[in-house]
């Protein structure tokens, strides 16, 4: 072959690897962008939503003084719980048969127009297209929207409630990083005690047989973590703490900190090991001692790699799905001790995504946990960025 | 006085150090020189056990300081390297403050008065001849020091623990020759106080600096005798070729 055959040859297939690397990196940023975009569009509708069922109204009598009611007043009417009286569909076929209420329910919203004129505490609960119309004793109450207030600093998270739903996120989110935040404080001592030994302490055959062992651990999937903990973690601290149920935070925090030990350990050692041989050779030759040496050159030198460690624990608990769901208890109330059932947000979209009818608030909602565990991982990656980025040695070129 | 009697060093299974006896009177300097490899710096590291750091070596033979055996069991390392500084062969300060990498021996050692170790600083970097180019910079990293600042800073790091010897493994290597000549005139003064070893690949430094020297060669000492006579009138062939430059 002549050369400069060769030459255009080699420039072509360049060429050619140059697009082929471009497209794929192309496809995969649009397709995460696309994903995030799809997250946070399905997540705002919530908020376009009405904080009644779609396609329901409350109707009262006209002289009743109730203007507007918030998901939480709704739920207690419908609760008994005030002196109001909720009234529901059944309620009127209850009352009235099928012949009265006339061929395709036509004769319906007279009906519902008499009981509403002759109980004024009556709050009705109804489709929209049943409403009576023209009726000067009948009100319909105006419906608004589902706000972000409510949203973010509900307290109450029953989302399958009728005739509004509650969507407190604050029981989830508060779960979510009550259960990481023990998870690491569990976690930690035990991974830096752990980065110490190997990097420092353990004969160079056993951290060969030790380093791989521990990301082998990193690699089991999480469900098995997950059964590990419903059938021995549970029970154990059932009968331990003598506790009503074993679901409870701290056994998600103990899962989750066994689980984000492996990560931990591994960056974490990385970082201590990667401490140049000159600076512990330099601090040893002045007489220093080897924890002397750990702990006033070592530590120092790698407090970038090692707080990158922490945090990347800290992403892999608060985004663990998993395990968390099958030994936390899923209940979701605002957490007040270790030993009681919580819920994070990957557990309830996990549990709730399959049972909520697609376009619904209740969809919605999941999106929006979906699109704030979203940014709590970006916060949390981005953290780990810039600290791991701020080494010292990159700073001063060496 | 250093001494090493029969000395032989394994990594692993290499044999690094063959047989090597020598003995180095306090006050002196003595220079290793020798091809690359041959094993100068494990002969250095030896005396204030950094080899120990390294796993699966072996050392047999007798190695004293003033007539004791620094490999004894009882023998506190971690004691005996206060005693022995060392240079290394590329200046390697903490990432600290200049000031901070002077006191750091002086703070592991548990002094805590900071009167004293201000004055010990002091001292030990006018003792490195560096004191009036960093007195303005205590507290600046000691990475923004030229290279043979850095360098004199580790001297004085090591000086200012009061070492009896201090061991430099090519201290001027990897410095420019004004810097090297710094280092050498230093060399000179710290004879006085204590007891110098140093290894070097620059003949004319080895013949400039020290009193004595030995050639080592594939882990042998070929020769050691003093320096003036080794340079002008060397006993071994080797030693001839090695220093008119017809090796190998
Ligand atoms: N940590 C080690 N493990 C195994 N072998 C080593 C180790 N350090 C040195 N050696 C070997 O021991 C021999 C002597 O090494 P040493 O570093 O003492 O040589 P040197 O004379 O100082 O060489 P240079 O002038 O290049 O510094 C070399 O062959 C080297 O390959
Ligand atoms: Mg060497």
């Amino acid at each position: 072959m002549k050369p400069d055959l060769l030459r255009c040859k080699r420039k072509g297939f360049r060429l050619f690897a140059e697009a082929l690397f471009t497209l794929s990196g192309t496809v995969t940023t649009v397709v995460i962008l696309l994903i995030i975009l799809f997250l946070f569009k399905e997540g705002a509708g919530l908020f376009r939503s009405n904080e009644v069922e779609k396609g329901y109204s409350l109707c009262v009598h006209a002289s009743s003084p109730v203007e507007r009611l918030s998901p939480a007043q709704i739920k207690q009417i419908f609760d008994y719980e005030t002196e109001w009286i909720p009234f529901r569909l059944e309620d009127l076929f209850d009352r009235y048969s099928e012949e009265e209420l006339g061929k395709d329910y036509a004769l319906l919203p007279g009906k519902l127009g008499e009981e509403i004129t002759k109980e004024p505490k009556l709050v009705a609960f109804v489709p929209t297209q049943y409403v009576p119309t023209g009726l000067p004793t009948v009100r319909v109450l105006p419906g608004s929207r589902i706000g972000w207030l409510r949203f973010f600093g509900g307290k109450e998270w029953m989302p399958t409630a009728t005739p509004a739903p509650l969507f407190g996120v604050l029981p989830l989110l508060l779960g979510t990083l009550w259960v990481s935040l023990f998870a690491i404080l569990i976690a930690l001592p035990l991974g830096l005690g752990a980065t110490v030994y190997l990097s420092e302490l353990a004969g160079e055959k056993m951290r060969r047989l030790l380093k791989p062992a521990i990301e082998l651990l990193a690699g089991i999937p999480s469900v098995v973590y997950g059964f590990f903990g419903l059938v021995v973690l549970v029970p154990f601290l059932q009968r331990t703490g003598g506790l009503p149920v074993g679901e409870t935070a701290l056994a998600g925090s103990l899962i989750l900190a066994i689980m984000a030990l492996p990560t931990i350990i591994t960056v974490a050692e990385d970082a201590m090991r990667n401490t140049p041989k000159a600076l512990r050779e330099a601090s040893l030759a002045l007489g220093a001692t080897r924890w002397q040496t750990i702990y006033r050159v070592v530590f120092p030198a790698s407090v970038s790699g090692i707080s990158a460690a922490i945090v990347l624990g800290i992403g892999r608990a608060v985004g663990e799905t998993m395990a968390v769901l099958m030994v936390t208890g899923n209940a979701a109330v605002m957490p007040s001790s270790l030993l009681e059932p919580v819920r994070t947000i990957p557990a309830t979209i996990a549990a709730e995504l399959g049972e909520a009818p697609a376009g619904g608030a209740h969809y919605q909602a999941l999106f929006m946990l979906g699109c704030i565990l979203f940014l709590i991982t970006l916060l949390i990656s981005t953290a780990a960025e810039i600290i791991s980025g701020k080494s010292f040695y990159n700073k001063k070129g060496i | 006085m250093i001494e090493a009697k029969n000395i032989d060093f394994y990594y692993g299974d290499f044999h690094a150090l063959k047989n090597i006896s020598m003995k180095m009177e306090a006050h002196t300097v003595t220079a290793f020189i020798g091809p690359s490899g041959c094993g100068k710096s494990t002969f250095l590291r030896l005396f204030n056990r950094m080899n120990d750091l390294i796993d699966a070596t072996r050392l047999t033979g007798e190695c004293r300081i003033d007539g004791a055996d620094i490999y004894h069991k009882s023998v506190d390392v971690d004691e005996l390297r206060k005693k022995v500084g060392m240079v290394f062969q590329k200046p390697n300060p903490f990432p600290k403050s200049v000031f901070e990498n002077v006191a750091y021996g002086l703070r592991v050692g548990g002094m805590t008065d900071k009167n004293r170790i201000r004055q010990r600083v002091e001292a030990a970097l006018t003792g490195a001849a560096l004191w009036d180019e960093v007195k303005d910079k205590l507290k600046k990293s000691a990475f923004e020091l030229s290279g043979g600042q850095q360098q004199r800073l580790c001297i004085a790091r090591a000086l200012a623990i009061s070492p009896a010897i201090l061991l430099m493994d090519e201290p001027a290597s990897a410095l420019d020759p004004v810097s090297t000549s710094k280092i050498e005139d230093l060399i000179h003064v710290l004879k006085k106080e204590y007891t110098l070893v140093i290894v070097t690949h620059n003949m004319q430094q080895a013949a400039r600096v020290s009193d004595k020297t030995g050639f080592f060669m594939l882990g042998e000492l070929v020769e050691f005798s003093d320096t003036k006579k080794m340079f002008l009138n060397p006993e071994k062939e080797e030693t001839q070729n090695y220093l008119t430059g017809r090796f190998g």
